[in-house]
């Protein structure tokens, strides 16, 4: 009795050393922290969206259309970053634009790793004519631009913001199909995994609860990456028309409709396309933090 | 390495906008959109414009067509160029690590030859594949490209196709793409041979 109470406190502190590991590594970048800095508070921008922003983003304010931010000549203290060609808050049209980036970054890439994890174990679980299958199947999406391929599936699903989000999602996944797939051939022939098969696992527990947890640094990489990349290609889509429709304050879409303006009032393209480019910076930061981090290989000790 | 990161963050759609804002719009050094000035005018006979305009002996012309072509070529080279600086520095840093660049620097070659000969042409395969693929990021990023600067080449010519709904231009402009990716991808694998011989005796 006396033993279990003291094996208890060492798990926890053991569990918290890796985690403070993890955490010593990736600390080291000092870049990789600042990035998580401002994707947190990102994070609480779009969380508390309704409270920080000054006007309702789809107000058209009819007497300011086009003003220019409040410190520049003609400016009004009420509109801090300008009123866009509609008269529309520039700055509350940018805090809810957070809501819509991250959420697509959030949707595409939960859909991609569902989709990839599963056609990338069945692939290098079972191998064969599965893995032949499956494989070949990703080498067709790999072989488009991932911005075309989506492009020309918002084309046959209909523009909006969903379909553009599945689309995109579409192109990403075989990327984890991938890397999945490598994982699993590699963890399959370990001692471990044979050791749970004559224990008698089924193949959904080997595959899911013997093999899976151990092919996991890698995916939190590339879900890092790819999550930049959904809100760069969402953006995309946006600007082409063809992702979410205004008058949704998604940024791509706010500078798709504000591009016949940039000779006059260029504050209406540079602030939208600034907050996706400190968006995907921050998170690209973090993703190369992380890889520092897992990777065994490249720690620097 | 702070610059390629923002680079390869960069939303080039944005980035386009940006500097036609300033070269264009504020510094007026360079044309807003299109491939040459209306003044010139021209039949094609390669179809390539910088070819034509010196062919056709109209004066200016051929300066006009560059100037052009400044402002589409930095926004469609950003994101390419910071992906293959990335590769390049981790490759290098993996390279300079090896016994040979030791011994190089030991024979006392200058660091000019040890870096760019010795060591870089070792760290040149896992580049000259991200050059490969960087090709398709290069057809995507034309789609965005060409649609700021009104530049009539494949990936307008899709973008218009879709909003007119015509299909088969669309199906066939995505082959045509599929088909440049992967003609590319083979002559990527062919060129490994070219730069380590050890592949051509396997």
């Amino acid at each position: 009795m006396a033993e279990t109470t003291e094996i208890a406190p060492i798990i926890s502190t053991k569990r918290f050393a890796g985690l403070s590991e993890f955490w010593h590594y990736f600390a080291q970048s000092r870049g990789a922290v600042l990035g998580l800095i401002i994707f947190v508070l990102l994070i609480l921008v779009a969380l508390f969206a309704p409270w920080i922003s000054p006007h309702d983003p789809v107000e058209q304010y009819k007497q300011f259309f086009l003003l220019p931010p409040s410190w520049a000549t003609g400016g009004n203290p009420d509109f801090l970053l300008g009123t866009d060609p509609v008269g529309r808050d520039i700055l509350s049209r940018l805090i809810y634009g957070s809501r819509f980036s991250l959420l697509i970054g959030a949707f595409v890439v939960a859909l991609s790793v569902v989709g990839g994890i599963t056609l990338g174990v069945l692939a290098g679980y079972f191998r064969g004519w599965v893995d032949v299958a499956i494989m070949r199947i990703m080498d067709l999406i790999l072989a488009f631009p991932p911005l075309l391929l989506a492009l020309v599936l918002v084309t046959i699903l209909g523009p909006g913001l969903i379909n553009a989000m599945i689309a995109i999602a579409i192109t990403l996944q075989p990327y984890f199909a991938r890397l999945v797939r490598a994982a699993v051939m590699a963890e399959k022939s370990r001692e471990y995994v044979t050791s749970a098969k004559l224990a008698g696992a089924g193949h959904l527990r080997l595959m899911v609860m013997t093999i899976l947890p151990n092919c996991l640094a890698p995916l939190i990489v590339q879900a890092t990456l790819s999550f930049s990349d959904a809100i760069l290609n969402a953006a995309a889509l946006g600007f082409l028309g063809l992702g979410a429709q205004p008058p949704t304050p998604e940024w791509g879409t706010m500078l798709a409709n504000s591009r016949e303006f940039i000779q006059r009032a260029p504050w209406v393209v540079t602030f939208p396309g600034l907050c996706i480019l400190v968006t995907v910076l921050a998170i690209n930061l973090i993703g190369d933090g992380l890889r520092d981090a897992l990777d065994p290989k490249l720690k620097r000790s | 390495m702070g610059t390629a990161l923002v680079g390869y963050s960069m939303p080039i759609f944005w980035w386009g906008l940006l500097l036609i804002i300033l070269f264009s719009g504020v510094l007026h050094w360079t044309p807003v959109s299109g491939r040459i000035d209306v003044r010139y005018f021209f039949k094609p006979t390669t179809g390539l414009m910088l070819i034509d305009s010196i062919l056709s002996g109209q004066k200016g012309a051929f300066r006009s067509v560059v100037s052009h072509l400044i402002l589409p070529t930095i926004v469609l080279g950003t994101i390419p160029l910071a992906v293959i600086a990335r590769q390049t520095r981790s490759a290098m840093l993996e390279v300079m690590g090896e016994d040979y660049v030791r011994t190089a620097r030991a024979k006392g070659l200058r660091s000019f030859r040890v870096v760019g000969i010795h060591a870089l042409r070792n760290a040149l395969i896992p580049v000259v594949t991200t050059i490969g693929l960087q090709v398709g990021t290069l057809l995507a990023g034309a789609i965005l490209t060409e649609t700021i600067f009104a530049w009539p080449g494949i990936g307008k010519w899709l973008v218009d196709a879709i909003f007119k709904r015509d299909y088969v231009v669309v199906q066939s402009s995505l082959l045509l793409v599929a088909l440049i990716v992967m003609a590319v991808n083979l002559i990527v694998d062919v060129l490994y041979a070219v730069i380590n011989p050890r592949i051509r005796v396997q």
